[in-house]
């Protein structure tokens, strides 16, 4: 019964890279050279494929909308599983195209690693650095390179090295060292689920093997509290405050430290339906009750009374501008922080990067546009919980909104302005 | 002890319906009497420790399953649900149905998609739970867990919001209404082994009766059942393991074209 196996978690990578690299049609040779799709699935893309007049196109496994099959461009992120008789995964299919970028990082924003796809002849283009740039800064640090389409340089080991040593020292630029580089041609199935026998110069693993030296995030138990409560909730007369733990454990009888509030209280119960607990961790979603009647509700975050996230109501953060109205200098915006939703301003944009070049476009910038990258200072109406991105990420990454929309995500670097 | 998947699935849901309960005004779970819709009822119930602190909406054809209906009804009350059945009765009166309508699309347009747009603006709801999942069909492997629905209830998947991390669109124009799709990130099997470890009950129509079962269960005019000796929920998963066929392989409106299901969504269906 392995492969129903309920403990076997899921690994979930991201499938990066410029537009028509062939993202699409990796994940269609991977999944139909494993046997993962139905019959009646291929059928359908048989079809598809002589409705519009073209071979058949593995693309289609992922590309379902009618515009996407049409135009051949994948327009939004998509998610499907997959599986090895070791483990199973979930591949996030990420649009290319410069104008998705917003799909592309919605995509990425949910995993643990990322593939990366260039073609060998086209080699590192606008797409291929500005996705190595939101896996950095995503926190994305697994990273498996293909070059693609090598049918299309005769399999050229010389042109293979080529653009494997351009991707990788650009990532390197980024601190981001790639596991593997694979050569590989996603439409003839070499070296994807089925070692190539066109390159005899090539002795390293396949895309599905290198695929199980990718670990998982760990559930980060050892790090100190962090549970943001999402409500306060009524029920019979007893006041439970909901939430998600992020990291660490709590215990019954302890005391915890609500911040931004500064309130400390005793945790009275914890709550989970039908269980009797005296404790919970990382990645639970439990109830709370507390000793005593602290007004405690959205937005506080629950740590414990010794090592607590910091509180700040200026500090610096980089943004990724995703929005198509750039933003000026003295507009409002909201900042949600894990269950924390504030008003806010952009006090300075120190610096303004290009998110593709890496290159600097201004200091002190009044304006930043979709795609373009501020390092800022930002100002919270009032203070919040926060905490650097690379020490907890759940407290040090953002969503900045405009209007009735999401306009930009960012990471926390430093906690005071 | 590290969370077990079904545990992660599990408090990822929880989480999600949290988020909608709070955010929105006035939400409503859509029960279909399927097996997903109502693995994300018990999970409502697992969030707020029993009671439901909200209506379940039940999307009523006329044309569904004797048992579906018995089964409707026995939960609603051991569950002690606030139970709303919508119904496009004037469609019905005048004669709507999957043999009298030129096409299956337009009978769900007008059975299901009309029906749900009737009691929606009767309640006043802004928010619906759905039980969708990303490996049921191409099309939903596109949604965002929360994802916007304009007056007309149309679906612009062509311009999704941006859903950063857990940070789900929370503001919304007048008139609008968002789907929330706690169950996206689960499989078929996911679903399966839920329900097993949970006692979930489900409907007998599920299970294996003369060599045939139904997969997916919605119209009796519009499902077709499929070959199987799976008799009960073990022997289900069982047989998902090895099966190479899709679960909607039974579903009318699937076969028409090709993009029936991402017409239908982008016209609200759900
Ligand atoms: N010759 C060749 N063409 C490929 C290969 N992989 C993909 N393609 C083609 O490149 C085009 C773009 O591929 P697609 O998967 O849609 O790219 P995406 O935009 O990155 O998802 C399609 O026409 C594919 O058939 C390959 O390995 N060799």
């Amino acid at each position: 019964m392995g492969a129903v196996d309920s403990q076997t978690r899921q690994l979930k990578f991201v499938i990066v890279g410029h537009v028509d690299h062939g993202k699409s049609t990796l994940i269609g040779r991977l999944l139909y050279d494993t046997d993962s799709l139905p019959p009646s699935k291929m059928e359908e893309i048989r079809t598809a494929s002589a409705q519009l007049g073209h071979d058949v196109e593995f693309s289609y496994v992922m590309d379902n909308l009618e515009e996407e099959r049409s135009q051949r461009v994948t327009i939004d992120t998509a998610q499907i599983q997959f599986r090895t008789p070791q483990s199973e995964y979930v591949i996030i299919d990420a649009p290319g195209h410069r104008q998705f970028i917003r799909n592309m990082v919605t995509g990425a924003s949910e995993a643990e690693a990322a593939v990366f796809i260039v073609d060998a002849a086209g080699g590192v283009r606008e797409q291929t650095r500005r996705h190595a740039y939101v896996l950095a800064m995503l926190g994305i640090e697994q990273v498996i390179v293909v070059i693609n389409k090598m049918d299309l340089v005769g399999w050229s080991q010389e042109r293979f090295q080529q653009v494997s040593g351009e991707l990788t020292s650009f990532l390197g630029q980024l601190g981001i060292t790639p596991l593997l580089v694979i050569p590989a041609s996603a439409k003839l199935g070499d070296n994807v689920a089925k070692p190539s026998t066109n390159m005899p110069w090539c002795t390293g693993a396949i895309l599905i093997d290198s695929l199980a030296q990718l670990r998982r995030r760990r559930r980060p138990q050892q790090l100190p509290l962090r549970l943001p409560i999402q409500d306060r909730y009524e029920l019979d007369g007893k006041k439970i405050l909901l939430g998600r733990i992020d990291t660490g454990t709590i215990r019954t009888g302890e005391e915890v430290l609500f911040l931004p509030s500064g309130v400390k209280a005793e945790v009275a119960s914890i709550e989970v339906f039908l269980q009797d607990r005296t404790g919970a961790e990382a990645g639970e979603s439990i109830g709370l009750t507390l000793r005593g009647d602290e007004p405690i509700g959205r937005g506080e975050v629950a740590c414990p009374t010794d090592a607590p996230a910091a509180v700040s109501g200026r500090f610096r953060a980089s943004v990724f501008w995703l929005s198509n109205d750039a933003f000026r200098m003295g507009e409002q915006l909201k900042l949600r922080c894990a269950t924390q939703q504030v008003p806010c301003t952009i006090e300075r944009i120190e610096r303004l990067t290009d998110s593709s070049t890496l290159e600097l476009i201004a200091q002190d910038a009044r304006q930043m546009a979709a795609t373009q990258v501020g390092h800022v200072v930002i100002r919270t109406e009032r203070p919040i919980a926060v905490e650097p991105f690379a020490q907890t990420p759940e407290l040090g990454r953002f969503v900045l909104t405009r209007g009735h929309d999401a306009a930009a995500g960012g990471i926390i670097t430093e906690t005071k302005g | 002890m590290p969370l077990s998947k079904l545990d992660e699935l599990e408090s990822r849901s929880i989480f999600i319906v949290r988020e909608a309960y709070q955010q929105f005004r006035k939400i409503a779970l859509l029960w279909s009497i399927g097996k997903d819709s109502t693995a994300l009822l018990w999970i409502c119930r697992k969030a707020f420790f029993g009671p439901l602190p909200f209506n379940v909406v039940h999307i009523d054809t006329g044309y569904k399953f004797p048992q579906m209906y018995e089964f409707r009804d026995e939960y609603a009350v051991k569950w002690d649900l606030d139970l709303i059945v919508g119904k496009n009765t004037e469609a019905l009166e005048a004669g709507m149905g999957p043999e009298a309508s030129a096409s299956k699309l337009d009978c769900c347009t007008a059975l299901k998609t009309e029906a749900l747009k009737q009691t929606i603006g009767r309640e006043g709801f802004d928010a619906l739970l759905l039980g969708i999942r990303r490996d049921e069909h191409g099309i939903r492997a596109k949604e965002r867990v929360v994802s916007p629905r304009d007056r007309q209830f149309k679906w612009d998947y062509q311009n999704q919001p941006a859903e950063l991390w857990d940070h789900y669109k929370n503001s919304y124009a007048e008139g609008t209404h968002a789907r929330v799709h706690p169950m996206l990130h689960w499989t078929e099997l996911d679903i399966w082994t839920y329900t097993r470890r949970e006692r979930i009950p489900v409907s007998p129509l599920y299970f294996a009766r003369d060599g045939k079962r139904y997969r997916s269960i919605g119209c009796h005019t519009c499902c077709q059942p499929v070959d199987s000796t799976a008799s009960n929920v073990d022997e289900i998963i069982e047989e998902l393991a090895t099966t190479t066929e899709a679960e909607r392989a039974g579903r009318a409106q699937d076969k028409e074209s090709i993009y029936t299901m991402q017409k239908l969504r982008a016209m609200g269906y759900m």
